[in-house]
């Protein structure tokens, strides 16, 4: 048994040194050939490579991605500045009836249903938006530091508790959804078996349907989204925990630093950098939450048979792309840009006020 | 307070079940007050011997004792140590001032007196006046004093350094050598102190262990274990430039070099190994023996000879005045007890006491 054991991996180790002997001989080749040419360029001045200062050396490098980044991404940008100051802009034939300054952006402003809330539904795509930002960022982060925390003290199963966080990360967010919405379901849901469990009432208790009222809709989307989102922000500060200089922490065993304190003086001022880059890009993912409430909700954001609406900032927007209102495409972009000032005031909020507390 | 080390042995076991024996029955006693060297060559078992003692890694087997308190199972934070790590493991994001006090936060301590205590161990460490900056804007040196203030604050029972000096430049480290045997005398805190660095253990310790292999070569002050040592190891690991060896026999009770009768020796006839330092040899206007000169070193205050003898090349390092430029042959002595005759198999030395 041992000698056959020995000769399997003979074997492999023949096959092993083959192929790695294969693949020498082809780099060979390929060098030579390399060589070659630049030999056969540089014999006869046609190495134009080496005439182009850096900068444009540069631009042919970047051009690839600078190309695509210009017509996806820049023009749009640009676009939506152009399309904002259109008055009753048509998409279909291109036509608008004059310019405005503010006027799309009153409109936006004024709109039912945008920061005022709608009368027939009580709620607003602002009020929305802003209640998942600032309760679903805070909780997930601090939630996620300390489960990365707790991972990264843990010895058994480690690789097996990593997984398991890390999953919601490669799953579908509207599977996800459309799997909570089916946990949530007032007939025969998860929860309410579970809360059954306990002796509460759950006869009628609807989350998600028709009964729902909006703060336990409000619940289910924010516990979602804070679930959904874990999973990235656990791994970065996993990683960035498991970065830290072992002897910091052999340091503060020697002064008898308790755990808490280890925690709060030692892990989190060292991992601030990635915690502020994940506050800043959280809170921005989140004010552009659309798919979550897509998968709970449906597109329109109002849960059948209720009278409010749970829809974002960016669902608004969308409505005027394609859906009952599609083709102001003027208003749209008065929407994208106050989303976008709105980030953009928060992001250096937050940058001024982590000035003293980062420590890169 | 005395520390001692009772038959402390570390076995490492890899994932492919190898064992490794770092610390090999580690027998040794220091006294209160005293600073000893940890010396010998990397993977010696030297930090492993005194992360040992510090409590953050578990012996394999043996004891740690504390005075008269067995340690051994003790957590690091309740044996009252002062640790300095090799390169310092300073917080990168608090202040000098933050960062010897962080110790001291941790313990029952009046925060009027924790900050008299601060001021007062950043005054004898020299950094008094740099209590406000991080440990990015220090000088190695500087980063140094802070680890050992942090160290030292809390009033440990026992000072432990690793390595303190390695991350330092040449000039430096004379300079802080100095200053932690003057820290060290003022406190007078037991210390261990581990290098690699022969001349630095030497110049710093009061007595000194050099270790090879986990296993203990010799125990005794700076100056005994280099005019007498043990072993051949202990004889080559210290010295600089190192000590020469060759193997010669002894015939009849005599050591024969080159068919010559070297000196008399009260040793059975064998192969042995015979070493000689390079600065115990003088030059002789008579007797002695003759050596061809291959090579004249000039090195200021001494000069360095390298010469063929017994088929090996040997150095000798020699007044400047005795030696004139070009010389071909020099007559060389040495005294015999500088001689050091090493038994073949074990390597301990036959000669000296």
């Amino acid at each position: 048994m041992a000698d056959f054991i020995k000769n399997v991996k003979g074997f492999f180790n023949k096959v092993g040194t083959a192929i790695k002997k294969f693949f020498w001989d082809v780099r060979r080749k390929i060098n030579n050939v390399r060589r070659r040419i630049s030999n056969f360029l540089d014999k006869h001045n046609l190495n134009f490579a080496n005439k182009f200062p850096g900068w444009a050396k540069a631009l042919i490098y970047l051009s690839p991605a600078l190309i695509v980044l210009v017509i996806f991404t820049f023009y749009p940008i640009i676009n939506s500045f152009a399309l904002v100051v259109y008055q009753n802009y048509n998409m279909t034939n291109d036509t608008i009836t004059g310019y405005t300054i503010f006027g799309n952006f009153l409109t936006v402003i004024t709109d039912e249903s945008f920061i005022v809330p709608a009368s027939h539904t009580g709620s607003s795509a602002v009020i929305n938006t802003l209640i998942i930002v600032f309760i679903s960022v805070p909780i997930s982060v601090l939630l996620a530091l300390f489960i990365a925390a707790a991972l990264n003290s843990i010895k058994p199963l480690k690789n097996f508790f990593q997984t398991i966080y890390f999953l919601p990360y490669v799953t579908n967010t509207i599977a996800i959804g459309l799997v909570f919405a089916y946990m949530f379901k007032t007939e025969g849901g998860l929860v309410n078996q579970f809360l059954s469990l306990f002796g509460m009432d759950t006869e009628g208790l609807s989350w998600v349907e028709s009964g729902a009222v909006y703060w336990r809709s409000m619940f289910v989307l924010i516990f979602y989204s804070i679930w959904s989102s874990l999973a990235f922000k656990i791994m970065v500060f996993l990683t960035s925990i498991q970065g830290i200089d072992k002897q910091y922490y052999q340091a503060a065993a020697i002064d008898a630093t308790p755990r808490n304190r280890i925690f709060s003086k030692i892990t989190v001022p060292l991992i601030s950098p990635m915690i502020f880059y994940i506050l800043v890009t959280s809170v921005i993912g989140a004010f552009k939450i659309y798919n979550a409430i897509v998968a709970l909700f449906g597109v329109t954001g109002q849960p059948a048979g209720v009278d409010y609406n749970l829809q974002s900032i960016v669902m608004y927007i969308y409505k005027f792309i394609d859906g009952s209102n599609a083709g102001n495409l003027s208003v749209a972009a008065a929407g994208s840009l106050i989303l976008f000032a709105i980030i953009l005031v928060l992001t250096l909020v937050q940058m001024q006020v982590s000035k003293k507390r980062v420590h890169y | 307070m005395e520390l001692r080390l009772e038959n402390l042995t570390k076995i490492f076991t890899n994932k492919t079940g190898i064992e490794t024996t770092a610390v090999d029955k580690l027998d040794i006693t220091i006294e209160s007050g005293k600073l000893v060297g940890l010396l010998g060559p990397s993977g010696c078992g030297k930090s492993t011997t005194l992360f040992m003692i510090a409590g953050l890694v578990k012996p394999t087997s043996g004891k740690i004792f504390f005075g008269d308190d067995d340690v051994t199972k003790l957590a690091p934070e309740k044996r009252g140590i002062g640790l300095v790590f090799q390169n310092y493991a300073l917080y990168p994001h608090m202040t000098v001032y933050q960062n010897i006090l962080f110790p001291l936060e941790n313990m029952d301590v009046p925060r009027d007196e924790a900050i008299t205590r601060v001021k007062e161990m950043a005054n004898l460490v020299g950094i008094g006046n740099l209590l406000d900056r991080k440990p990015s804007q220090l000088s190695g040196g500087q980063q140094q004093r802070v680890a050992i203030a942090r160290a030292l604050v809390k009033k440990p029972k026992v000072l432990l350094l690793d390595e303190p000096l390695s991350n330092l430049d040449a000039r430096l480290r004379l300079q802080m050598r100095e200053e932690i045997k003057r820290i060290q005398r003022e406190i007078g805190i037991t210390t261990i102190f581990v290098t690699h660095d022969q001349e630095e253990a030497m110049s710093i310790s009061d007595k000194m262990v050099v270790l090879d292999f986990g296993k203990e070569q010799q125990y005794d002050a700076p100056q005994e274990m280099y005019n007498s040592p043990d072993n051949l190891f202990v004889a080559k690991f210290l010295g600089n430039p190192p000590i020469n060896t060759f193997e010669a026999e002894v015939k009849k009770g005599y050591l024969t070099i080159n068919d010559k009768k070297f000196m008399k020796v009260d040793l059975p006839d064998a192969l042995y190994d015979i070493g000689m330092r390079p600065e115990n040899f003088r030059v002789a206007e008579e007797g002695g023996f003759e050596v061809d000169i291959h090579n004249i070193f000039h090195i200021g205050r001494d000069t360095m000879i390298h010469f063929e003898f017994n088929g090996k090349n040997l150095r000798a390092l020699v007044d400047s005045d005795d030696i004139s430029h070009g010389q071909k042959k020099v007559k060389l002595t040495i005294k015999s007890e500088r001689v050091y005759i090493f038994d073949k198999e074990t390597g301990l030395v036959t000669n000296h006491g």
